[in-house]
């Protein structure tokens, strides 16, 4: 058998006119898990019977399902499954089986993708760079002794390291992006709105959304397509004209202006970054795209108002866990202790350190000073941004300041692990589209993002330009050489 | 603003959020959410006078408004199954006496 195509477009292919079975395909891929997942722990729970099932289903059919007929996918474990465990990365959510599936993975098993597990994330998403999931981290398979990003850095590892295609992660602050420029691989966050969060466990309900981790730019777009679009079971998920993957290549760039924040990028950008960033922004003014100079004054305050908010919103999500309904209990002889001790026994310092911070943020006497103030200077910073796409049609920044991290880099200064969000954290602020696309490898041969912000709904723009300069560059092509040993 | 947190303030935070913390937990989460504090103080200097302070600004397409229809929901017995504790019979969750 020879090797399978990496992406998920041409795997469909193959799969839909019969050259290979997506049993066969769904096979392979379980066979690379369990060669390669004891070094690389990209995933926390491998159903292979249930995957088998559903490819072999999908070869009985007289015509091939949809979009992603048999391909395999894997999902970050804060996306519920009715047939998996869930657990979000926290003890508190161990053994714990959804009664129901998230609206994306109804969606995802009708196009006729096959789900072959749950991949590693920090405990509810919260964190960004897989060290604080409650079941142990993922590696970057680029080096083993560095983290892959998170909080989707399971998800991002498994693409990498072709484990699988394509794969679902979530995006707060960065989560789909920064583990996607980690890892060399692609990595959309969609507009708010776009994807459908019912069934995700919320962290911070007014950034949260799903996007797709993946090879290569068109496979990120297929994935939105079948992914996106209204659902009644979530009031937040948009009418209106759904996102089609079909909208047209092209490969230049010919009138497409693009800003770029330069003041934002003037302290902190670590010298291979820069560089890599300032190449890329040579091809896209090859491909003749125009680089704009543009201001985004309030977007140097991004990362405490994201802090502030999104911790806000997650003291008060996160209070359903009271092991009343569901996930593990601490004894206890009274209601009260029996919440205290449950929530302090499941879950870890850094999701303390967040409900903590997010709690303070809301209480009396510092409501408006904090929480109200950072919604506020969140307003400004969306005004920013509708400001700069007068004049340009995309920004650009780094998606990171730094390649991966060793482990530990930042474990006990969880601020200096919070700044380095500096880049990612704006578009989900003001609810708008970004993908951190490949665009090198620095002097240790780790991978290097570049990021491409759009106007909101404007995935087609966001994902022609991203793809052009992908095409135009080896770098979406590269694997990590670690693997091969 | 002093955004300087004494143990006493931590432990009132953490009450608020049904948390219970080790006296080392106390102390290091003082000087980690102080530190932090402090940092996320940097927002006071902006300028808000007027400005909205809700998401007035986010993209949106959804029209949230919707008939009120009652459909079919989950099974009782199978939520109450996921439970740590519960009564079938009852299909009730059991929890502690709240006293």
């Amino acid at each position: 058998m020879p090797d399978l195509p990496h992406t998920a477009a041409a795997l469909r292919a193959v799969v839909a006119d019969r050259t290979v079975s997506a049993e066969e395909v769904c096979r392979q891929t379980l066979e690379r898990i369990a060669a390669l997942d004891g070094r690389l722990h990209a995933f926390l729970h491998v159903d292979a019977d249930r995957a088998l099932d559903r490819a072999r289903a999908l070869d009985r059919l007289k015509v091939p399902a949809g979009p992603l007929h048999g391909v395999p996918i894997a999902l970050k474990d804060n996306v519920i499954t009715r047939d998996m465990p869930t657990t979000a990365g926290s003890h508190l959510l161990d053994g714990h089986r959804p009664l129901y599936n998230a609206t994306v993975v109804d969606r995802l098993e009708r196009a006729g993708a096959v789900i072959v597990g749950k991949t590693v994330c920090d405990e509810f998403a919260m964190g960004s760079s897989t060290e604080h999931c409650a079941f142990g981290p993922a590696r970057n398979p680029w080096a083993l002794d560095r983290v892959p990003g998170g909080s989707s850095g399971g998800s991002a590892v498994a693409v990498a390291a072709g484990l699988v295609p394509i794969a679902l992660g979530s995006d707060t602050g960065g989560s789909i992006r920064q583990p996607a420029a980690f890892c060399g691989i692609v990595g959309l966050k969609p507009t708010y709105g776009r994807v459908s969060r019912y069934g995700l466990i919320a962290f911070a309900s007014s950034l949260d959304q799903i996007g797709p981790l993946a090879h290569s730019v068109d496979d990120a777009a297929l994935v939105l397509s079948v992914i996106g679009g209204h659902d009644p079971l979530d009031a937040t998920s948009a009418a209106g004209q759904p996102f089609e993957a079909a909208g047209g290549r092209r490969d230049d760039l010919r009138g497409v202006r693009i800003g770029v924040p330069r003041a934002l990028l003037e302290t902190g950008v670590a010298a291979d970054v820069t560089a890599a960033f300032d190449a890329a922004l040579g091809v896209l003014t090859d491909l003749g795209a125009t680089i704009v100079t543009i201001d985004l004054p309030h977007s140097r305050f991004a990362v405490p108002v994201y802090y502030l908010v999104a911790t806000a919103e997650a003291s008060s999500n996160l209070a359903r866990y009271d092991g009343v309904r569901y996930g593990v209990r601490a004894a206890a002889d009274s209601l009260g202790a029996m919440y205290d001790r449950t929530r302090s026994a499941g879950f870890g310092a850094e999701v303390k350190r967040r409900i903590m911070l997010g709690t303070y943020a809301l209480s009396a006497g510092y409501y408006d000073a904090y929480y109200r103030k950072a919604q506020q200077v969140r307003t400004l910073i969306a005004r920013d941004f509708d400001t700069a796409f007068d004049a340009v049609d995309l920004v650009a920044l780094p998606t990171t300041p730094t390649t991966a991290f060793r482990f530990g880099a930042h474990l006990d200064d969880p601020l200096s692990m919070y700044v380095a969000d500096v880049f990612t954290v704006s578009a989900p602020l003001a609810g708008l589209p970004a993908v951190s696309v490949p665009a090198g490898l620095s002097s240790e041969h780790l991978p290097i993002g570049l990021q491409l912000v759009g106007r909101a709904w404007d995935e087609a723009g966001l994902l022609r330009a991203a793809g052009a300069y992908e095409r135009r560059t080896p770098w979406a092509g590269r694997r990590p050489r670690v693997l091969d040993a | 603003m002093a955004a300087n947190l004494t143990l006493d303030d931590v432990r009132r935070v953490a009450a608020l959020a049904h948390l219970t913390l080790t006296e080392s937990e106390v102390e290091t989460f003082a000087a980690q959410l102080g530190d932090i504090l402090d940092w996320v103080n940097q927002i006071q200097a902006t300028d808000t006078a007027g400005v909205d302070a809700s998401h007035a600004s986010m993209p949106t397409r959804a029209d949230a408004w919707r008939d009120d229809v009652a459909v079919p929901s989950l099974r009782t017995a199978d939520v109450i199954e996921g439970a740590p504790d519960a009564v079938p019979a009852a299909g009730l969750f059991r929890v502690p006496s709240v006293f």
